[in-house]
């Protein structure tokens, strides 16, 4: 009888050895091992046009693995990675790239999120301020004050300690 | 005025939420990409033809009048609804040439004799790669190409009576003038 320990062991190192499913097909993979990384990486870049959520790498629709293909030639053929982005954007415009480039139609998309919480923030200081003012006393006038002293010195008669 | 103040947050995040439905409500399909290669020359590409000595598609005969060129597979479903317009099309004198996408030639030729042809030229693009300087990423596709063979329109998925009246055939008028 198998302890579960030892179950629970086993299960975890067969999980650990399953590979993740791969679109990248065997006869797609480059001998090159070091153009191949650089495929992958890229691939991992560009958007699969037909999913549109997915990157060339992850999708099995038939215009990713073309796309993989290409990317695969372009490298081999001695393009820079840059090269192999710019190829494929002037044919499918910045939207194949999936990290978009900052451009000026880009500005709110890169820095809008940033901009809205730094508005936030700014809001929140503001706001806290503002309450701390409204917390701090206001000293006494010298009227009150009076009146108070003689308050305590009324108390002080009744006989208990000053 | 204090009121007032307190309601920025809400009138932005309206603002927002406005700016953000705005194109989907407008009835914009977001999943539809515009040509990068709009007004810029039909990529260069030349393509042999369906048959053993039947013309093929190349840039080249792409020069001198409007034409539509429709990406179509056998193996597309738009692409059969498609074909009774492409020939009405070309029943009116519209010059029709089609880039056979991805698809065995033998296919094909069965989907058009079952159909009928529109088209009067074809290439075949077998392994995708005109396809890809295009930048199709859906079949069909049909691009409205001038008179100098500069893209002047691509419209991705099937050609409707719709598009057909609203689009193609206003943008080909114009262009023959």
């Amino acid at each position: 009888m198998i302890r579960p320990a030892i179950r629970a062991l086993l299960l975890a190192l067969l999980l650990l050895a399953a590979g993740p499913a791969l679109a990248v097909q065997p006869d797609e993979v480059l001998d090159d091992a070091a153009l191949e990384a650089r495929a992958r990486t890229l691939s991992a870049e560009v958007r699969c046009l037909v999913c549109q959520n997915q990157s060339i790498d992850d999708s099995n629709a038939e215009l990713a693995r073309d796309l993989r293909l290409l990317v695969r030639e372009r490298l081999i053929a001695g393009d820079s990675d840059q090269e192999v982005l710019d190829f494929l954007v002037a044919r499918y415009g910045p939207f194949v790239l999936l990290e978009p480039p900052k451009t000026e139609s880009t500005l709110i998309l890169w820095y809008g999120p940033a901009a809205l919480l730094g508005l936030g923030a700014i809001v929140v200081i503001v706001t806290l301020a503002r309450r701390r003012k409204a917390a701090t006393p206001t000293p006494l006038t010298p009227e009150e004050r009076m009146r108070l002293d003689a308050l305590l010195d009324e108390e002080d008669d009744t006989g208990r300690p000053a | 005025m204090r009121r007032l103040f307190a309601l920025i947050p809400l009138a932005a995040a309206v603002a927002l939420v406005a700016a953000l439905a705005w194109p989907i409500l407008d009835g914009r399909n977001p999943q539809e990409l515009p040509s990068v290669l709009l007004d810029k020359p039909v990529p260069a590409f030349d393509l042999p033809g369906l048959e053993p000595g039947a013309p093929g598609l190349a840039s080249a005969d792409l020069a001198g009048k409007p034409v539509l060129v429709n990406v179509f597979a056998s193996w597309c479903a738009p692409c059969r609804a498609e074909i009774p317009r492409l020939q009405a099309l070309a029943g009116d004198g519209v010059t029709v040439y089609g880039l056979a996408y991805k698809d065995d030639p033998v296919a094909t030729r069965r989907f058009l004799s079952d159909l009928g042809n529109p088209y009067a030229r074809i290439g075949v693009d077998r392994d995708g790669r005109t396809g890809i300087e295009f930048g199709v990423y859906g079949v069909p596709e049909t691009y409205v190409i001038d008179g100098s063979g500069v893209i002047r329109h691509r419209h991705v998925g099937e050609v409707t009576d719709r598009v057909a009246e609203a689009t193609l055939v206003p943008l080909l008028k114009e262009l023959e003038q």
